[in-house]
């Protein structure tokens, strides 16, 4: 009973991610939703007994993907405060 | 980022400021405000039993004030209105806030400007409430036809479903005793469907090629482009928190990455989730240290030749079964016993190679959307 409530909590919890991604209007804030949605999905993979997926999402999902995704949000200037400093460093 | 300011443009702030702006007369402008002394309660009486035609010539006086104004700004300005025209103009502002008679001169602009405004506003509003209805509907008709097919889908879990045919069950039953490896999912990918695992390493490669492609800078345009577009002249940070925790947590990365590729036969894990813990460690590593020292032992040589050697391994040991016609073939390799690190044949070798391919790759994604070379 404690793990089906547990199981009912996480997808309730992925759900709203999932939803509040498409939502949100500051992107960086988005990505680290995302970043959410993909811890949750791995502990979900790890509750349907597939260790190997769990291990790929929290590596590709959580990590290298949304490494490149504030890359990218560095690059094209969407994170205001890092590029102020480094115009008042230069 | 545009939706924002679009938004903002139709806020209910911006509204608000709009109102406002249309409220408060444009012509009654901050300078005269300032003028005007608090307590004037005599001239205020004075002005509220004005006549009409009194009150026409108050506003041609102050319009004449206004437009001194517009020519001559500031202390000047203050400085001409301390002198005579100055009580016209007071009155015509405190007729103005006792709202009894107003000037007509004033309200034809003010209702014009208006009229043409909200009808512009009411425009934009109704195509908005349209767009958003159309792309509600259009939502909730694809919905529909996805909800429409799922009810066409085979029941979840049922004995008969077409997926549950006799290849899985031999892959349960025999997987073990056929390819030697304890996980049977690695047997599966590596063994039985080795060949669609060396398509998804080369898709993987030249992806990275094509962001090669995309956003390499060769060193002619490098010179040319400002230092201040490149992030790489703020490299490194010399951050000590992230240092600090990366000199603990970059070893310990790393070793489970490698790890997980070499275990992949027995435990959970295998080359594509390795690789890719791996990649992120040593994106961690450059993140903290800087480009100058990861370009010690990993630079675009190093790079061509790890993932073209991987996978030309892959590709001679796993590619026959394009010419037999996808049938697997044995390999000769004693497959061990079940459970040693050294068993299962190719599947070992296959795993390092999926795994330096799929390292590479990512760490190759990151350097090239950083500064646009390996």
């Amino acid at each position: 009973m404690g793990m089906r409530l547990f199981e009912i909590i996480l997808l309730i919890c992925l759900m709203v991610c999932a939803v509040s991604v498409g939502f949100t209007k500051d992107l960086l804030t988005s990505i680290i939703i995302f970043m959410s949605y993909s811890l949750i999905m791995c502990v979900i993979w790890i509750l349907l007994q597939s260790p190997d997926l769990a291990i790929t999402e929290a590596a590709v999902g959580a990590g290298v993907t949304s490494i490149l995704f504030f890359v990218t949000l560095k690059k094209i200037r969407a994170i205001r405060r890092e590029g102020q400093n480094e115009q008042e460093k230069g | 980022m545009s939706r924002r300011r679009d938004n903002y443009e139709n806020s209910r702030w911006r509204k608000f400021e709009r109102w406002l702006d249309g409220e408060i007369d444009p012509l009654s402008a901050k300078g005269i405000e300032t003028v005007v002394p608090d307590s004037s309660s005599a001239q205020n009486q004075a002005g509220t039993g004005l006549s009409g035609g009194a009150v026409q010539d108050l506003a041609q006086a102050y319009l004449q004030n206004l437009e001194a104004k517009a020519e001559r700004p500031d202390s000047d300005f203050n400085g001409y209105m301390e002198t005579e025209p100055r009580e016209s103009g007071q009155m015509a502002i405190q007729l103005k806030e006792d709202g009894q008679t107003e000037p007509e001169l004033w309200k034809v602009e003010e209702t014009d400007q208006k009229r043409q405004k909200e009808r512009e506003e009411r425009g934009i509003r109704i195509y908005r409430r349209f767009y958003q209805i159309m792309s509600v509907l259009l939502c909730m008709g694809i919905i529909l036809v996805l909800l429409w097919t799922i009810a066409y889908l085979p029941i979840f879990g049922n004995a008969g479903n077409p997926d549950n045919n006799e290849v899985s069950a031999r892959y349960i039953e025999q997987g073990l005793k056929e390819t030697g490896a304890v996980n049977i999912v690695t047997g599966m990918i590596l063994d039985y469907r080795a060949f669609d695992t060396f398509g998804e390493s080369c898709v993987l490669f030249i992806a990275s090629c094509c962001v090669l492609v995309l956003l390499r800078t060769d060193h002619h345009s490098q010179e040319e482009t400002d230092s201040s577009l490149s992030d790489r002249m703020y490299e490194p940070k010399n951050d000590m928190i992230l240092q600090k925790c990366a000199c603990v947590l970059v070893p310990v990365i790393l070793v489970f990455g490698i790890y997980m590729i070499l275990n992949g036969h027995l435990s959970p894990g295998g080359g594509f989730s390795g690789g890719a813990v791996l990649g992120s460690g040593l994106i961690l590593y450059l993140n903290a240290f800087g480009f100058a020292k990861t370009e010690r032992f990993f630079n675009a040589k190093v790079y061509r030749r790890v993932t073209v050697s991987a996978l030309t391994f892959y590709c001679l040991a796993k590619s026959y079964s394009f010419f037999t016609g996808a049938n697997h073939l044995e390999s000769g390799i004693p497959l061990g016993t079940p459970g040693a690190i050294i068993s299962s044949g190719l599947i070992l070798p296959l795993n390092i190679c999926v795994g330096l391919v799929v390292a590479c790759t990512m760490y190759a994604f990151y350097t090239l959307f950083r500064k646009g070379g390996i």
